[in-house]
């Protein structure tokens, strides 16, 4: 238990690469890339975690209830936001490469040897 | 390189990085344990310096005002970017999607979703507004209410109502709301430099904490990054609908 | 509390799994909005309310639809070019 949130992060990213290189298919592709990037927040928020801390909001708790760490709390929360709209720039490209070639497949994306 | 051979390849290399990054990962402390100082230190002190009672939105928009401003130019420049690449080509025409009715094959939206999701547009902006002014007393903030909002513009899509989505956010509006967002953060910092102090400072009155007028910039900040990250998204969603529903090559029908 | 806690990262990992190893975009995107809502139980968990609230809103609402909005234009442009190659 005190391993195994690393192990999942790590197993995630693993698998999320996995899915990159295998595969047939631009979207597919891009969603595998999310699924690796959500790894990081796992690790992030695992770093930050205190056992039997409340979350970092003090309106109705007083000031100096135990609680977790708010930093990694304020990078993962960005990050998520910034992550979708760069997998929406993705797409956009992978619509683009189809109409220009005809194909989502990266084997026959290939460039052109003329 | 054959896919059997690079499959092959790259889960050997995945044998070596996963060990390398699991030995790695065992010289972090336990998980649970928490040693850090910083997150002690803001926890304690954040709420009397800046009278905000959710201290992550204070260190998002204040602590580390920069690196947020940095990540809202990324989402920017993402969505011009969609919007560069999807803008219709020279030899693609544009139609309003109501005059291919006649050989629709797809069935018209329900009843039952359409007076749902047009019944729920209201609550969902609400709620919107809702996250996005509360950000720095309990859960929430721009960014976490501007999808929200964006997902009322889906909503009234879902409907089966492009055509009302179009009328409501035409492009200049949502131009105009992105724009207006991504300058606002910046003129939130100059404003603290013309005030005397450093870049993003936070000058404006802090108020007591728990007061929805309090915690100076943080508020107003959460305003801006609102209307950015709401314009984007809805600029997303209709650059992405565009494609599908009004752009044709030649010879293409829906 | 640590049963509910190991239960949940179990559950996110295999949700990861189950999308990487679904090959089909369009039966993807469903799994993965799937997933952005596991991994917001997981946030919540993790006592985090400001990131669950993103995380449920973007992976489990706008990334689904933009992929399945990219899918819907790939599927228009394919049935044209198969009507011009007749």
């Amino acid at each position: 238990m005190r391993f195994l949130p690393y192990a999942v992060a790590a197993w995630l990213l693993l698998v999320g690469l996995y899915g990159i290189v295998t595969s047939r298919n631009l979207v597919h592709t891009i969603t595998c890339l999310s699924v690796a990037q959500s790894s990081t927040y796992i690790l992030l928020l695992s770093v930050g975690f205190e056992r039997g801390g409340t979350a970092p909001i003090f309106l109705d708790v007083p000031v100096g209830t135990k609680a977790v760490d708010p930093v990694v709390g304020a990078l993962t929360l960005t990050d998520i936001v910034v992550g979708a709209t760069v997998s929406a720039l993705l797409l956009a490209l992978a619509v683009q490469a189809h109409k220009h070639h005809g194909t989502l497949d990266p084997e026959q994306l290939k460039p052109e040897r003329d | 390189m054959t896919p059997r051979l690079r499959r092959r390849v790259f889960l050997a290399a995945a044998a070596v990085a996963g060990a390398l990054l699991l030995w790695g990962l065992t010289g972090l402390p336990d998980y649970g344990v928490y040693n850090g100082p910083y997150g002690d230190v803001l926890n304690r002190v954040a709420v009397a310096e800046r009278k905000a009672t959710n201290v992550v939105a204070s260190v998002t928009f204040d602590y580390r005002g920069v690196d947020t401003m940095g990540e809202e130019y990324i989402l920017f420049a993402a969505v011009l970017g969609v919007a560069i690449l999807l803008r219709a080509q020279r030899d693609e025409t544009e139609q309003p999607p109501d005059e291919d009715a006649a050989d629709r094959r797809a069935p018209g939206t329900s009843n039952a979703v359409r007076v749902i999701g047009l019944a729920l547009v209201g609550p969902v902006v609400l709620f919107g507004i809702y996250v996005v002014s509360h950000g720095h007393l309990t859960p929430g903030g721009g960014f976490q209410g501007g999808v929200v909002l964006a997902t009322a513009a889906l909503l009234v899509f879902l409907s089966g109502e492009y055509v009302t989505l179009r009328r409501v956010s035409p492009e200049v509006v949502l131009d105009t709301a992105e724009s207006v967002g991504a300058a606002g953060y910046v003129a939130v910092g100059l404003l603290g430099v013309a005030a005397g102090a450093t870049f993003l400072a936070n000058v404006l009155p802090l108020g007591h904490p728990g007061a929805l007028l309090s915690a100076g910039t943080i508020p107003v900040i959460n305003l801006a990054v609102g209307l950015e990250v709401a314009g984007g998204f809805v600029l997303l969603l209709s650059e992405f609908l565009e494609q599908t529903l009004v752009i044709r090559r030649p010879g293409e029908v829906t | 509390m640590i049963v509910l806690e190991v239960a949940v990262f179990l559950l996110v990992a295999a949700a990861g799994t189950a999308v990487v190893l679904t090959r089909d975009p369009l039966n993807q995107a469903i799994v993965a909005s799937f997933y952005g809502l596991v991994l917001g139980i997981m946030f919540l968990v993790y006592q985090a309310p400001d990131v669950a609230l993103s995380q449920i809103a973007v992976g489990a609402v706008a990334l689904p639809l933009m992929i399945l909005l990219a899918l819907a234009k790939v599927r228009a442009l394919e049935g044209s070019r198969r009507r011009d190659d007749r």
